[in-house]
C-alpha cells in the first residue's frame, strides 16, 4: 500500500487462490467467491524517480522459502531489506509518485478495506496441445456435405504468391493448433466481497485466473469502475 | 477433503440454528421475498422429495400440487431468506430421492406415516392426509 499519483492509497498483494464457494449477502443472494489467501507480502525494494532506477515502484516479496533453496542473490536481496528468510515470488508495482512506504515493511489484506473492485493476474491452467477450435475459437467445417476427416480443422491458412508480403509463407502469427494454457491471464474488475484478515483471505466475487494454489496478484482495480459505481 | 479455508469462509454463511428435517417430510417453507421495498413471507409447503449437497452447497427440493400440476421449489438449506421451516408431518420412506412422485398422481403419492414429530412449534392440524395430491 502506497501513495499513488491522486494522493489515494494504491493496494497491491500476491496470494494463492484457494478456491471457489458461495456465500450470502446482506439480503440473501448467493454470490459465488473466489478464496484467496494473499499475503502477508514484504516489500523488499522500493524505486523512485529520483533515484538510479528513474521511476516509482515497489517490489513485493511473498512466500519464504529456507536460505539453502533459494539462491544467493535472492537471499542477499532480501536480507538488505532486514529481512530473515529469502522470498520466492516477488512482483514490481509501478506507482504515479513516490512511494511513501519503506523497504521491509509488511503489507497485509487490511490494505483492501475500502476496494470494491480489484483486478487479479494469474497463470491460467494448462490445457496442453489444443486445435484451433478451442484455442481460436475458430467455427471449423461443415458436419456433412461431403465434409471428410475435416471437421476439426482450421481449412486454408494462407495463399500461395502474395499473401501481404509472405508470398509463399505462412503469415507470422496465424492463428494454429498448438499449446493452450499456462500463460500470465488477467481479470479485471472483479467485486471484492470480503476482507478476512484473521485468515489473511480475500474474497473475490466471480472466478479468477488458474489452478487452486497458484499464485494469483491482486491490485486494486485500474479502470475508473470504482468511481463509476460511486457515482452512481 | 474440503479445505480448511473455505470452510472458515463458509461456516460464517451458515444457520445458526440448522433446519432438521427429513426427504419424504411435509413441510411449511417460510420464505422471506423483497416486493419493492416491502418485505413478507410466503409460504410453500409440500414434500420435500431431494436433499443434496454439503455445508454451503445443500439445498432441498419441495414438491406440491398446484391446480393439479406439479410444481417443485429448490430451496438453498443455509439461504437466510427462509425464515423457518415448519414440520407438518413425516413419512416413512425407503428412497433418499422420492422423484418417483413425479410419475404418479392423486392416491398414489401418498406416503406411509412416518415417526410423529414432536416440536413445539407445530401446528395444532391433524390432518397427516394433507397430502396436497390427495386432496386434488
Amino acid at each position: 500500500m502506497s501513495d499513488n499519483g491522486n494522493g489515494s492509497l494504491f493496494a497491491a498483494i500476491l496470494g494463492r487462490k484457494v478456491g471457489m464457494t458461495r456465500v450470502y449477502d446482506a439480503v440473501g443472494t448467493i454470490i459465488p467467491v473466489t478464496v484467496v489467501q494473499a499475503g502477508p507480502c514484504v516489500v523488499t525494494q522500493v524505486k523512485t524517480e529520483d533515484g538510479k532506477d528513474g521511476y516509482n515502484a515497489i517490489q513485493l516479496g511473498f512466500h519464504d522459502v529456507k536460505e539453502r533453496r533459494s539462491t544467493k542473490p535472492i537471499v542477499g536481496h532480501c536480507k538488505k531489506t532486514g529481512q530473515t528468510s529469502p522470498k520466492r515470488y516477488f512482483r514490481e508495482v509501478r506507482l504515479a509518485a513516490k512511494p511513501s512506504i519503506t523497504a521491509g515493511s509488511t503489507i497485509d489484506v487490511s490494505s483492501f478495506d475500502s476496494i470494491k473492485w480489484v483486478d487479479v493476474v494469474g497463470t491460467s491452467k494448462g490445457k496442453g496441445f489444443q486445435g484451433v477450435m478451442k484455442r481460436w475459437n475458430f467455427g471449423g467445417q461443415p458436419g456433412s456435405h461431403g465434409t471428410e476427416r475435416k471437421h476439426r480443422s482450421p481449412g486454408s491458412i494462407g495463399g500461395g504468391q502474395g499473401t501481404r508480403g509472405h508470398g509463399r509463407a505462412i503469415k507470422k502469427g496465424k492463428k494454429m493448433a498448438g499449446h493452450m494454457g499456462v500463460e500470465q491471464c488477467t481479470t479485471r474488475n472483479l467485486a471484492l466481497v470480503g476482507v478476512d484478515k484473521e485468515n489473511n483471505l480475500l474474497l473475490i466475487k466471480g472466478t479468477v485466473p488458474g489452478a487452486n494454489g497458484g499464485v494469483v496478484f491482486v491490485r486494486q482495480a485500474k479502470t475508473a469502475r470504482d468511481t463509476a459505481q460511486a457515482a452512481k | 477433503m474440503r479445505n480448511s479455508l473455505i470452510s472458515q469462509v463458509e461456516s460464517k454463511h451458515l444457520r445458526a440454528n440448522p433446519i432438521s428435517f427429513e426427504v419424504g417430510d411435509l413441510v411449511d417453507v417460510h420464505c422471506r421475498i423483497v416486493e419493492g421495498d416491502k418485505e413478507r413471507v410466503q409460504v410453500f409447503s409440500g414434500t420435500v422429495i431431494s436433499r443434496k449437497g454439503v455445508g454451503i452447497n445443500a439445498s432441498f427440493t419441495v414438491r406440491r400440487i398446484v391446480n393439479n400440476e406439479g410444481v417443485e421449489r429448490i430451496f438453498p438449506t443455509n439461504s437466510p431468506k427462509i425464515e423457518k421451516l415448519e414440520l407438518r408431518r413425516s413419512s416413512k420412506v425407503r428412497r433418499a430421492k422420492l422423484y418417483y412422485l413425479r410419475d404418479l398422481t392423486g392416491k398414489a403419492t401418498r406416503l406411509k406415516e412416518g415417526a410423529p414429530i414432536v416440536p413445539s412449534d407445530a401446528p395444532a392440524t391433524d390432518t397427516p392426509a394433507a397430502d396436497v395430491a390427495a386432496a386434488s
